[in-house]
């Protein structure tokens, strides 16, 4: 089963490469990990999709536990919880296809956000599957080149990280520096 | 310590040493670590700095000294080479769970990412074998991580830290107040036992009919015996240790049925399978326990104590367990606990004993038995001496054949199985306890990996006895050979050998060699008589087995019990082997 676990670590050089590494050493599978900063500069957020059976799980969340750097692990699969993921998708657009593509960004709410004389670039955010939707449909034009970033969540109403809530709040938009 | 003063890096780092209660430690120099090793001479009336000829003997020196303490064991390197030569010790003490902070010299900090000369990825290299490890940047930091290194590799499950200094950091002169407490919260390092667990265990004790307890090394690093024995006492149920356990709880009593898995006891081994409960306390179900899991203990109920949520869950699927201080656990546990006298079960693990008990046969002209030889080492020091060994099938029937009944005397590396480190454990054991006997049961083969360390018993005239027990071969991977690879004996054949006795000699101790067993009690109790250390070089039969063996792979049920009962194996499966060949 696919989980989205949420880690909350103090942001220390080389905190990525323990939790990447304890990933690659014990053999799990990540679909994918999301560093960012958050409004406290000594902590980031790390979220991973990783998948695997509730054994695998149990020990993903105890092994990240384990490290002396991590703040806080929490299993958001079971919550109600928000994910997004961000695509920008540069995309073939003859005069001819040209309409049709723009309607299928329309459908999904997305954002053409640069124009070229035979091609696109669509921002798109979502749902990982809202986005393989787009995909898929996408394809028939033709993908020159995608970007994603991977899943970021959070979850709906309290907060999942109640011991430290004052300092961290995702502030989007906010430049910072990652030591990570 | 309060006020502070002006002082450098590596003044703050033997200070931070003597504060956290650092008598010893085990090093060999170099340029990038230069500064602290002359902070260490500078202080050498506050700190022994012992220096070995190898950093992989002074990372093992200091394991064998927390293994016999039970204290954090310090060693220092310098960078690159140095920093590396640790890297087999600090993965042994990490699977072995020892607690241990290793200090290495790093180049300079400006120099860092260059490739400098001697610059290696020490953080990078070491964090998967770490329980945690800090590259220190600015100087400010240095006494915290000094403290909050010890604190992570004493609390909880303990296991190493290594601490990366650059050069120009160990130099740099500051004022920093010397912090009393680390930083890193005891909760994060030692679960808060949930007691509500305890209750639906006694429930489960309660209604068993076959109950074992299997207990392992943890019980000796919480310094719980004393609680387990109480325990084990008042329940009158039965116990089984692993390799690591050995001397948590002691041989000599009525209730234990000796060590359980790959070269575990027929009765150890079949207790397990068969009991319908299994209390495991400070153990982690390894492979080398529990054989084929789908054979592992297949009809009990299972609960496990321990202090690393990480080991609940992860090979075997428990009923109910606790984490958190064993002490604790196990006395309220024992409060919570009756008695009941298992005596069909006590009758029936009685039954397997006799069917085959642990023996082997020694002739009264023929070679010497390997078994015998460490019969006669326990025989003749009362089973009072700190046994240390190597790696192999000496490491086997040391730790069949020698009885502890008392913990801390069993030094071994059971995790990672590392030749070479039984020899310097028994220097680091020898330091801790002076007035013992440390004796290092070992192989041909694997004291060759780290004797050059035999300088330092010399210098320091250390009562450690090396005792080889020698077979001319790799014999732990001869045994597989002449099992499951038709007696080709592929690189394991190792003819070609210093003469120990003159080895011995040529560092100044004492060497002997024993060929007969009246030879053996004969040396051996000469050699017990003095306090020195000595070298006795024992020729012991080649073709001797450690058995029972579980085939790797097989449950515990599938032990192999004997050279005639393995050839039965053999004949069966090519027997097999030629019915479907035939079928073709
Ligand atoms: C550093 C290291 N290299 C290789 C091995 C694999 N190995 C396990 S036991 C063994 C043979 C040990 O021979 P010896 O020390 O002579 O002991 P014996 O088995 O003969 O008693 C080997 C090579 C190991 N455990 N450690």
């Amino acid at each position: 089963m696919r989980h989205t676990i949420s880690v909350l670590v103090n942001n220390h050089s080389g905190v990525l490469s323990r939790v990447s590494n304890l990933f690659s050493a014990r053999g799990y599978n990540i679909d994918s990990l999301v560093v960012g900063i958050t409004d406290d500069p000594k902590v980031s957020r790390i979220t991973i999709v990783v998948r695997g059976d509730e054994r695998v799980i149990d020990q993903v969340e105890k092994q990240l536990n384990k490290l002396i750097d991590t703040i806080k692990v929490v299993d958001l699969t079971h919550d109600d919880f928000i994910a997004r993921d961000l695509a920008l998708i540069k995309v073939k657009a003859e005069p001819h296809t040209r309409s049709q593509v723009m309607e299928i960004v329309q459908c999904f709410d997305g954002k053409i956000v640069d124009v070229a004389l035979k091609s696109f670039i669509i921002e798109v955010t979502g749902k990982e599957s809202k986005i393989n939707a787009m995909v898929e449909l996408l394809k028939n034009y033709g993908i020159l080149e995608m970007v994603r970033t991977g899943e970021v969540a959070i979850s709906r109403g309290k907060k999942v990280h109640e011991e430290t809530e004052k300092q961290v709040k995702v502030k989007a938009g906010k430049a910072g520096q990652s030591n990570l | 310590m309060a006020k502070t003063k002006l002082k450098t890096g590596a003044q703050m780092v033997v200070d931070m040493l003597v504060d956290e209660g650092v008598e010893m430690l085990w090093g060999l120099t170099g340029g990038a670590v230069l500064p602290i090793f002359d902070a260490l001479y500078q202080n050498r009336d506050r700190i022994q700095l012992i220096d070995t000829r190898h950093e992989q003997g002074a990372i093992h020196m200091a394991e064998g000294y927390a293994k016999a303490t039970g204290k954090v064991g310090v060693c220092i390197a310098t960078s690159g080479p140095g920093a590396t030569n640790i890297v087999t010790g600090l993965t042994d003490a990490y699977m072995d769970s020892v607690p241990l902070v290793a200090i290495t010299g790093q180049v300079p900090s400006p120099l860092i990412g260059t490739d400098a000369f001697q610059e290696a990825d020490v953080v990078g290299i070491t964090r998967s074998c770490t329980k945690h490890n800090f590259l220190v940047k600015n100087i400010q930091e240095l006494p915290q991580i000094m403290r909050d290194a010890f604190f992570i590799a004493r609390t909880g499950r303990p296991g190493p830290v290594l601490v990366d200094i650059p050069k120009d950091i160990a130099a740099a002169s500051a004022e920093v107040p010397y912090p009393k407490h680390s930083t890193v919260p005891l909760s994060k390092l030692m679960p808060t036992a949930d007691m509500s667990q305890i209750e639906k265990m006694a429930e489960l004790i309660k209604h068993a009919k076959r109950p074992l307890i299997y207990a392992g090394g943890g019980v000796i690093n919480a310094g719980a015996s004393e609680a387990l024995y109480k325990f084990a006492r008042k329940t009158n149920i039965p116990v089984t240790l692993t390799l690591m356990g050995l001397g948590a709880y002691p041989a000599g009593d009525r209730q234990f049925i000796d060590m359980l898995g790959m070269h575990g006891s027929y009765r150890a081994n079949m207790t397990l399978t068969h009991c319908d409960l299994l209390i495991a306390i400070g153990a982690r179900f390894d492979d080398r326990v529990t054989g084929k899991l789908s054979g592992f203990s297949p009809n009990s109920k299972k609960i496990h104590i321990d202090v690393d949520p990480t080991s609940i869950g992860k090979n075997v699927k428990v009923d109910a367990h606790i984490l958190g201080d064993m002490n604790t656990i196990l006395a309220a546990l024992a409060k919570q606990v009756g008695s009941q006298d298992y005596e069909e079960w006590y009758d029936q693990i009685d039954v397997w004993q006799k069917k085959h008990p642990l023996a082997y046969k020694q002739p009264a002209n023929g070679p010497v038995k390997p078994q015998f030889a460490v019969d006669e080492i326990y025989r003749l020091t009362k089973g009072d001496a700190i046994i240390t060994t190597e790696v192999g099938q000496h490491q086997m029937w040391a730790a069949q054949y020698y009885k502890f009944n008392k913990p801390r005397r069993w030094i071994t590396s059971g995790g990672l199985g590392t030749m070479g480190f039984g020899f310097p454990a028994a220097i680091g054991a020898a330091f801790a306890f002076p007035d013992s006997t440390v004796i290092d049961i070992a192989g041909d083969g694997s004291f060759q990996m780290t004797m050059q360390e035999l300088a330092i018993v010399k210098q320091y005239n250390l009562n450690v006895k090396i005792i080889i027990l020698n077979n001319k071969f790799l014999g732990m991977v001869k045994q597989w050979q002449d099992l499951f690879f038709d007696k080709r004996y592929a690189s394991t054949s190792i003819p070609v050998q210093p003469d120990f006795v003159k080895l011995a000699e040529c560092y100044g101790i004492k060497g002997y060699r024993a060929e007969t067993i009246e030879e053996v009690t004969e040396v051996l109790t000469e050699v017990f008589k003095s306090k020195e250390p000595c070298i006795v070089d024992i020729a012991v039969d080649v073709e001797e087995h450690v058995y029972p063996m579980v085939p790797a792979g097989g449950a515990n049920t599938d032990m192999v019990l004997s050279k005639e009962h393995d050839q039965e194996r053999v004949a069966a499966e090519r027997a097999a082997a030629r019915a479907k060949g035939g079928k073709k």
